[in-house]
């Protein structure tokens, strides 16, 4: 008699193994150059700006962009569970999650009005 | 796999929940399609008429409910009963008297929130935020998201809706911490720590649920209670499950050893902000945490009890020796409010029978002095070189005299003060009286006597600022003097409502009482 437990277990030490694994494997056999590139935040030499220390200002569109990502993303996240047992909600979940599409288009319209999606 | 039932679902029972989180999302639409010059306007009226409408389909489903009528909705995941309409018709009154103090404005058209967060302050940017007339409006939306969480927390009769509700009710209150217009850095600072110390609580929180369900297997209050009762040999997690899920709730409340952000973020948040804070969250919590106690822990009672004792005695201890050496107002009251989560726990740590009523009352009396001395607080300003106002004198020494120059506002601060310290003729009197003798009901004497103890040396600070607005001079000092400015409509009415709630629920308090011991019982 095995412990159902024992599957996860094993898939534990096979994860370790692998990332073990790869980061030992690539110390032992990857080639080994020093170069003034590999100091740099991106090896291709592309400088990080604006340099973090010294006061540097981040755009506020990043966010912003990054807000809208999240009102997607979480639209995403609950549809696809709802698309899976679609069958077994019947219209409670069909009016469920337009009740919760027409809620998140909410943000999303407070974006567009306050110009949030106006690169320049 | 079992099939999906459709659960039931009693609208008017929902209906003051959905008055507020409808209200919050009509205003997040009012942000963005209402013109500007008329946004705030409507914006207003809105988060001020919102609480009231939902007062009164409390005191409908409270006409509904209390006495026969309670009942869990929703497949049992809110319980609509008496404690939950009492706590939740509380926080209502706490957000049209804290509403009313947001929407102020000092005489020269300042309001408590930044226009601009980029804007920094006295720059020229600023200068041009204020002039095209930009203002946060975002406020009273984010406050009424709040306020739609704080009520479902009273109702929630479920583990994973209390976790729910707990993330709608704060999530909000992060952002508008760190809205404030002055000492900005402050008020970044204090919305950050509470963040991360509220994700932080809120991960105990659900690390608490995941045990509670390996050991019911249910999330439900009163199954956890019936499990509680009927299992044996699962103690350890379902007692380190009970505890971590408390924690998380005495977190909101402020409770030692929970306590740790409270002083930076009363003080960074703005002051109308931190007042309403204060009074509606804590009741919420307070009232959550009523529910699991009295509910899902009987089972528990004899592993809970030693915990909730040992907060208690150190809320109480710790909030008021803290207080007393503040020099900052805010940090005096944010102290105080350590200590009154201490005095409104002993109502409840030996599950007597009135002990959901006293909290109850507790709470009341308690919120309504803080959203009145927070509001005081914002009154009270420096002022600069030509005598135009600034940013709030919160130093204490800039308190001195000011009973002498302003003798109607010293003396509402003075009565808020008196009800904090439990003096007779005041609610706060009257709230620890219940308190305590709830408790005592109970069999706890010795939490009775600490707390009759903790409460005299509380009595110092508070009596410490009174000395300071009526019998001191102003020093000479680098800092500046304080001078009130006049208080707006809004905050007068709130002031008013304060006051007197303060001082009627001191003098009598029998009807309220009586309303709140109809209350008493839990749906199971």
């Amino acid at each position: 008699m095995t412990n159902p437990y024992v599957p996860i277990l094993v898939l534990m030490g096979a994860a370790a193994l692998l990332a073990l694994g790869g980061i030992g494997a690539s110390a032992v056999i990857g080639p080994k150059v020093y170069s003034r590139a590999k100091l740099e935040a991106y090896e291709c030499g592309i400088q990080p700006t604006p340099h973090a220390i010294g006061h540097g200002r981040f755009n506020i569109k990043y966010y912003l962009v990054a807000m809208t990502f999240i009102v997607f993303d979480i639209e995403v996240v609950f549809l696809y569970p709802w698309a899976v047992a679609f069958s077994d909600l019947a219209v409670f979940g069909v009016v469920a999650m337009l009740g919760f599409l027409a809620l998140i288009t909410v943000p999303y319209l407070y974006e567009w009005r306050r110009g949030a999606l106006n690169w320049d | 796999m079992t099939t999906f039932v459709a659960p039931v679902i009693d609208w008017a029972a929902l209906s003051a929940i959905l008055v507020i989180a409808g209200t919050g999302i009509v205003g997040v639409l009012v942000a963005a399609f209402v013109p500007a010059s008329s946004r705030r306007t409507v914006q207003v009226v809105l988060a001020l008429v919102a609480p009231l409408a939902a007062l009164a389909v409390v005191a409908w489903r409270w006409s509904v409910v209390v006495g026969g009528g309670e009942s869990t909705l929703v497949a049992g995941q809110l319980a609509e009963d008496g404690p939950a309409l009492a706590a939740q018709a509380i926080i209502l009154i706490f957000a049209v008297v804290g509403f009313a103090v947001m929407a102020s404005r000092l005489p020269n058209g300042e309001e408590a929130f930044a226009p601009q967060g980029a804007a920094a302050p006295g720059s020229a940017y600023e200068e041009a935020a204020r002039r095209a007339g930009l203002e946060q409006t975002e406020v009273f939306p984010l406050a009424l998201l709040s306020l739609a969480g704080m009520l479902v927390f009273p109702m929630a009769n479920d583990l994973l809706v209390m976790f729910v509700a707990l993330e709608v009710l704060s999530l909000p209150l992060y952002v508008l911490s760190a809205m404030a217009r002055r000492r900005r850095v402050l008020s970044h600072e204090a919305a950050l720590k509470y963040f991360l110390l509220g994700a932080f609580s809120s991960a105990l929180f659900l690390f608490g649920v995941a045990l509670l369900f390996g050991f019911s297997g249910s999330i439900s209050l009163p199954d956890l209670g019936t499990a509680a009762a009927t299992t044996v040999g699962m103690d350890g997690m379902a007692v380190v499950g009970f505890v971590l899920v408390l924690t998380g709730l005495l977190f909101k409340v402020g409770a030692v050893p929970f306590h740790a952000w409270v002083p930076d973020v009363y003080q960074g948040a703005p002051t109308p902000v931190t007042g309403f804070m204060a009074a509606a969250t804590k009741t919420a919590a307070f009232a959550a945490i009523l529910r699991l106690l009295y509910v899902a822990a009987p089972g528990f009672g004899w592993d809970v009890e030693p915990v909730l004792w040992a907060v208690a005695i150190a809320s109480m201890l710790l909030g008021t020796v803290a207080a007393i050496v503040q020099t900052d107002i805010k940090r005096t009251l944010a102290y105080s409010s350590v200590a009154h989560a201490g005095f409104a726990l002993v109502a409840i740590v030996s599950l007597s029978e009135q002990g959901p009523s006293a909290l109850l009352f507790y709470l009341l009396a308690y919120g309504l002095a803080t959203v009145g001395a927070f509001a005081v607080v914002t009154l009270v300003r420096e002022r600069d070189a030509d005598g135009n106002v600034t940013g709030e004198a919160t130093h204490l020494s800039q308190w001195a005299g000011l009973g002498r120059r302003h003798p109607v506002l010293a003396a509402t601060m003075t009565l808020f003060l008196l009800s904090f310290a439990g003096i007779p003729l005041t609610a706060g009197f009257v709230g620890k009286f219940v308190a305590f003798v709830a408790a005592a009901d109970g069999g706890a004497w010795p939490l009775v006597v600490i707390a009759v103890i903790a409460s005299a040396a509380a009595a110092f600070f508070y009596v410490r600022i009174i000395v300071l607005m009526y019998f001191s001079r102003p020093e000479e000092s680098e800092r500046p003097g304080a001078d009130a400015v006049e208080p707006g409509a809004l905050t007068r009415a709130s002031l008013v409502l304060c006051a007197l709630g303060t001082l009627v629920l001191g003098v009598w308090p029998t009807p309220v009482l009586d309303l709140l011991a109809q209350a008493a019982k839990f749906v199971v």
